[in-house]
């Protein structure tokens, strides 16, 4: 305890009585709420709980990847996710723009290049901007933030470690786990973690990966892939079974037959056996061919290791106060509010067991958590129909249910499927293949055809999702979205004009306009 | 009419429609159940035809009786006629029309001629959409958005040499070869759906009959059931000395043959916008000369601030301006004009030289010289425009419009189209789904795109009073424009909501990159009753910018700081 006082002392120096005043308002704990993790949920769940006057405190710590790359507030997403690659694969779309721009007229003297060390320092400055961005935030709305590590105590006791190794001891009312995961390691790979990469330091390269081999084939192997082919380089993805697990499976073989078309290499069927460094510098990969059973290797630069997240519960102690686990996917169970087997300690994000890995989804359970327990709401966070999209040089977005997953649930008899492959405007005078271009809507095929899955790729297929999540959710049949008047000239109005299932086994090509 | 004994018996009774009854005994019924049901979708008796034409059920010929489908399709087989249908202007409604006609087994003519312009530019088959609108003007907004990718790559880490010129004569060439394919497109589709076509001017004559003139002047006369006007819009002039002789239009501006040069744009129309915002991003001087408002009948708060981001990249405004007079300084391609004109306040003059004048105050609906008059059809004097009623049914019951001449409805291609197809099925498949011109969606391309559906905040607070709506608002700063530093929290978003209607969302407003793409699904959503509840249950899909409607969170009446921050 002795340190604990020293440590609120030097924190914000108070009286006595106002401690003591402090201390009875907030049920004789520190905080009415810590939240361990800094991310994209964490974050709004301590800011949503400040809004109503609690006394909030986030605790933030990045450990260092085995590369050593480490980055400031805000999780995965803002530094090794979603903002990171979204700018590197528009990087990459830029460069197919500067392609395109040449038929549309714009004359560009040759050679162009890509420059890494342009791109990549714009990028961190960008991520530097919003982890100080956030620090402004946290600050504004009264949410203290310390860049220690947190583990649990019990169930309203929490131990925060510093950076050098300073120990100190903090309560509070609830608290909020939000960890989040990283990469895993192949660690049964001899050479995978002396020589490989991760998601967490692909972004923050201070020189160009060179010729790469992406190994796994998740949404971040080939959104990872497919921008380091866009800005120039050789790069391989190595799949050992299917492409975007999860996700249909037909789109998944049109995003990946898209890359392959534009110059990304895909070694299917094949799993790494070794990674050895040669003395040039560059890196000797051995692979088999799990059909063939025949061994092959060649030499990469950079080998970027894509084969899944691993929670981060590690340092927690999680199960010695007794926060119940699932053995298989080693996160934390919670019910539908957020809830783990121990009292007031919750979990959201990533870590939560069976909630989808994302952002927004993070982001909203957070908030809701936050105004269930300090602002008299009891609305549940709604993790149905949660709208995806994946940055692929073909982008691929979703909601709902897979095909697959649909005839599942409802039988091939019980539902109807529309689709239609399209030509964007944009590709016709830029002289782009647009083959992969292609729109799926799963219906049920009862009554008025209730939408129960929609898939799209093509160019913005974010921007064109968001709208159709937003009208499944309103619960939109087929019939509705006929009753809709197109927007002329777009992508997305070929949507409202499907009319092809694909029982009919007629030609799904959109001619003429 | 099939239908089983019982029912025969009670026709028998009817003698007033004298139908043709075939009764199906039990022996052979089934069979012929199963073909009918291969036909039309129906295994039940009765099962009712009107001169082939497939009406239903009991339930549906009552009500086919009751909207008086029944007697319009008893009607249709007295008189014989060349064509069941004649569809007078082969643009995007008059084509979808003709060829849902055509594929319901009719006959149809469509005729289709293009005047030349005052400059003497023509084009082929498909109407404005194709050849002078939609298409060329989205394919150019293109051109420019990629200067601006062209700027961003350079951030991004693209290098190649400082020198980046616009070429005119290959961004018109490419478009044109794109545009001669889909017009060539059209001719086969019609020509695939048995539709006939004719490159030929149409004027009714007498009812039911119109003159065909064609290039050469060769005359041709045909009868038809029932018409369908779908002549579109073209241009309209200002009416004042040099307008015809020196400027050009839209109809003219996508297949101009060399670059316009210093270009001023006269009318703050979508199509003034959107053609000032493409010259302007190709690298052209351009002025645009506004008489009072941007963007009339659009919200114009979202207005405004299209306007304003075009200002702030380069284009001039002058307001509030009109032209008095044009004059010719030098002949040339393009060679040099002067403009006058007059502050609509103050009344002073102004004179400007500029190498092109594009006009674009409006468009004029082409039904003064088809001959309307001939047949009695009724249009409105000021503007030309045919009233119909919610069938698309002009005065004269047998003929029809559809598209940009109809008073008061949209004019965009996709309703043009909607409305055809929906026209022909009612007149020839004895359906009753009529256009829904509600909450239309729709996308302005301007350099900063503005997509819209439903009301304006103006339209909503006259419908339902200031207190009884509720505006939700929001800057936002895409991530595409944060490493090039441009454009912070210029894009903008508004949502309308009815607080007496449990905050449903009766306007959708989005000022920002890809607004077309962004918009459609919302209308969807909008369709199916969106509240603002839905949207704040909805999750977001990041990083994007249409997810900024899902966290909505600062009404316009709180004032409250609306710039974003963070992600």
């Amino acid at each position: 305890m002795a340190a604990l006082c020293k440590w609120r002392h030097r924190l914000k120096p108070a009286g006595f009585f106002q401690n003591a005043v402090r201390r009875q308002l907030s049920d004789n704990y520190d905080y009415d709420l810590l939240v361990i993790g800094g991310g994209s949920g964490g974050l709004a769940c301590s800011k949503e709980a400040a809004q109503f006057g609690k006394k909030v405190a986030v605790l933030d710590y990045v450990e260092s990847s085995p590369k050593g790359t480490k980055w400031g507030l805000g999780g995965t997403c803002v530094n090794v996710g979603c903002i990171p690659k979204k700018l590197m694969h528009q990087a990459a779309l830029l460069g197919g723009a500067v392609k395109d721009a040449q038929k549309y007229g714009w004359r560009i003297p040759s050679p162009i290049t890509h420059d890494w060390l342009t791109m990549a320092p714009a990028v961190q400055d960008y991520i530097r901007s919003l982890n100080w961005g956030h620090r402004v935030q946290l600050q504004d709305k009264k949410v203290k933030y310390l860049n220690l590590k947190g583990s649990l105590m019990d169930g309203h006791t929490v131990k925060a470690v510093s950076k050098t190794g300073k120990e100190s001891v903090l309560t509070a009312g609830n608290i909020v786990i939000a960890t989040g995961g990283r990469p895993k390691y192949p660690t049964h790979i001899p050479g995978s973690l002396e020589y490989g990469i991760s998601s967490d330091d692909i972004f923050w390269l201070k020189e160009s990966p060179g010729k790469t081999l992406v190994v796994g084939a998740s949404y971040i192997a080939l959104e990872c892939a497919g921008f380091l082919t866009g800005i120039g380089l050789d790069a391989s993805v190595m799949v050992r079974s299917i492409p975007l697990r999860g996700f249909d499976q037909q789109i998944a073989c049109l995003v990946t037959d898209y890359m392959g078309s534009y110059g990304t290499k895909f070694h299917w069927k094949c799993s790494p056996s070794k990674v050895e460094k040669l003395e040039t510098g560059r890196l000797l990969v051995s692979w088999t061919d799990l059909d063939s059973g025949k061994e092959d290797q060649d030499t990469f630069d950079t080998v970027l290791w894509a084969v899944g997240r691993a929670p981060e519960t590690r340092a927690l102690n999680l199960e010695k106060v007794g926060v119940k686990m699932n053995r298989e996917t080693g996160k934390v169970c919670v019910s539908a509010d957020e809830a783990t087997s121990v009292p007031h300690i919750y979990a959201i994000g990533d870590i939560a067991d069976g909630r989808p890995e994302l952002t927004p989804t993070a982001i909203q359970a957070g908030k809701l958590l936050a105004r269930r327990l300090f602002g008299k709401s009891s609305e549940l966070m709604d993790y149905d129909c949660v709208p995806t999209t994946v940055f692929t040089p073909l982008e691929y977005g979703s909601v709902g249910l897979s095909e697959e997953e649909a005839v599942r649930r409802h039988g091939e008899d019980g539902i109807e499927v529309f689709h239609a492959f399209y030509k964007p405007l944009e590709f016709t005078v830029a002289e782009r293949d647009a083959s992969h271009c292609y729109i799926k809507m799963v219906c049920l095929r009862e009554g008025a055809r209730r939408i129960l899955g929609f898939h799209f790729t093509g160019p913005n297929a974010g921007e064109v999702t968001q709208g159709f999540a937003l009208a499944i959710k309103c619960g939109a049949t087929y019939t509705q979205l006929m009753a809709t008047v197109g927007i002329h000239p777009t992508s997305a109005e070929e949507i409202i004009k499907l009319h092809i299932t694909k029982r009919s086994g007629l030609d799904p090509t959109v001619t003429g306009c | 009419m099939f239908c089983n004994n019982r029912v025969a018996k009670c026709c028998d009774r009817q003698k007033t429609l004298n139908p043709f009854v075939s009764t199906l005994f039990s022996d052979e019924g089934s069979n012929f159940q199963d073909i009918l049901l291969e036909i039309t979708g129906q295994k039940t008796v009765p099962n009712v035809f009107v001169n082939k034409t497939h009406v239903g059920g009991c339930d549906k010929t009552l009500q086919a009786h009751k909207d008086g489908m029944l007697q319009k399709l008893l009607e249709g087989s007295n008189e014989t006629y060349e064509y069941d249908l004649i569809v007078i202007g082969g643009g995007s409604g008059g084509l979808a029309c003709s060829k849902e006609a055509a594929t319901l087994g009719k006959k149809v003519l469509v005729l289709d001629y293009v005047v030349p312009t005052p400059k003497g530019t023509t084009w082929g088959l498909g109407g404005t959409c194709v050849n002078v609108g939609c298409i060329p003007k989205k394919l150019m907004h293109q051109a420019a958005l990629l200067g601006t990718a062209l700027k961003d790559s350079r951030n991004f880490g693209w290098e190649y040499e400082e020198k980046v010129k616009h070429n005119w004569q290959t961004m018109i060439e490419s478009i044109s070869n794109y545009i001669g394919s889909l017009n060539w497109g059209y001719r086969v589709e019609l020509r695939d759906k048995n539709v006939t076509y004719m490159n030929s001017y149409a004027e009714f004559v007498e009812p039911h009959k119109i003159k065909a003139t064609n290039k050469r002047g060769k005359e041709t006369f045909h009868t038809a059931a029932k018409f369908v006007l779908a002549t579109g819009e073209r241009p309209r002039y200002l009416g004042i000395p040099g307008d015809k002789e020196y400027c050009i239009t839209s109809d003219d501006l996508f297949s101009l043959p060399y670059c316009p040069g210093k270009t001023l744009v006269i009318g703050a129309s979508y199509v003034a916008l959107e053609c000032a915002g493409f010259l302007a991003g190709i690298g052209l001087d351009v002025t645009v000369m506004v008489r009072s408002i941007l963007l009339r009948g659009f919200d114009q708060e979202m207005a405004e601030r299209a306007g304003t981001y075009m200002k702030d990249h380069g284009v001039k405004f002058m307001r509030p301006f009109v032209p008095t007079k044009i004059e010719q300084l030098e002949e040339g391609t393009p060679g040099k004009l002067k403009v006058t004109a007059k502050s609509t306040e103050s009344g002073e003059m102004i004179e400007g030289e500029y190498n092109t004048v594009l006009i674009a105050v409006g468009r004029d609906a082409c039904t003064g010289k088809i001959g309307l008059d001939k047949v009695g059809v009724e249009i409105n004097e000021k503007n030309g425009k045919v009233p119909v009623n919610d069938e698309e049914q002009t005065n004269v019951p047998y003929i029809y419009a559809i598209g940009d001449i109809l008073e008061g409805k949209w004019e965009l291609t996709p309703v043009a189209i909607q409305a055809g197809k929906l026209l022909a099925r009612r007149l020839f498949d004895g359906s009753s789904l009529k256009c829904d011109y509600v909450n239309v969606p729709t996308t302005v391309f301007t350099p900063l795109e503005y997509g819209c559906c439903g009301l304006s905040e103006e339209k909503a607070i006259e419908l339902y009073g200031e207190e009884n709506i509720e505006v939700y608002h929001s800057l936002f700063w895409p991530l595409e424009c944060t490493v090039p530093s441009r454009d912070n929290n210029k894009c903008y978003s508004k949502i309308v909501c009815n607080k007496l209607d449990n905050e449903r969302v009766v306007g959708f407003h989005y000022l920002g990159p890809n607004a077309g793409e962004v918009t459609q699904g919302f209308g969807v959503a909008i369709k199916c009753g969106l509240t603002k509840e839905l949207l704040d249950n909805t999750t977001g899909i990041h990083p994007t910018c249409a997810e900024v409607f899902t966290t909505l969170g600062i009404t316009k009446r709180s004032g409250a700081d609306i710039t974003q921050k963070g992600c």
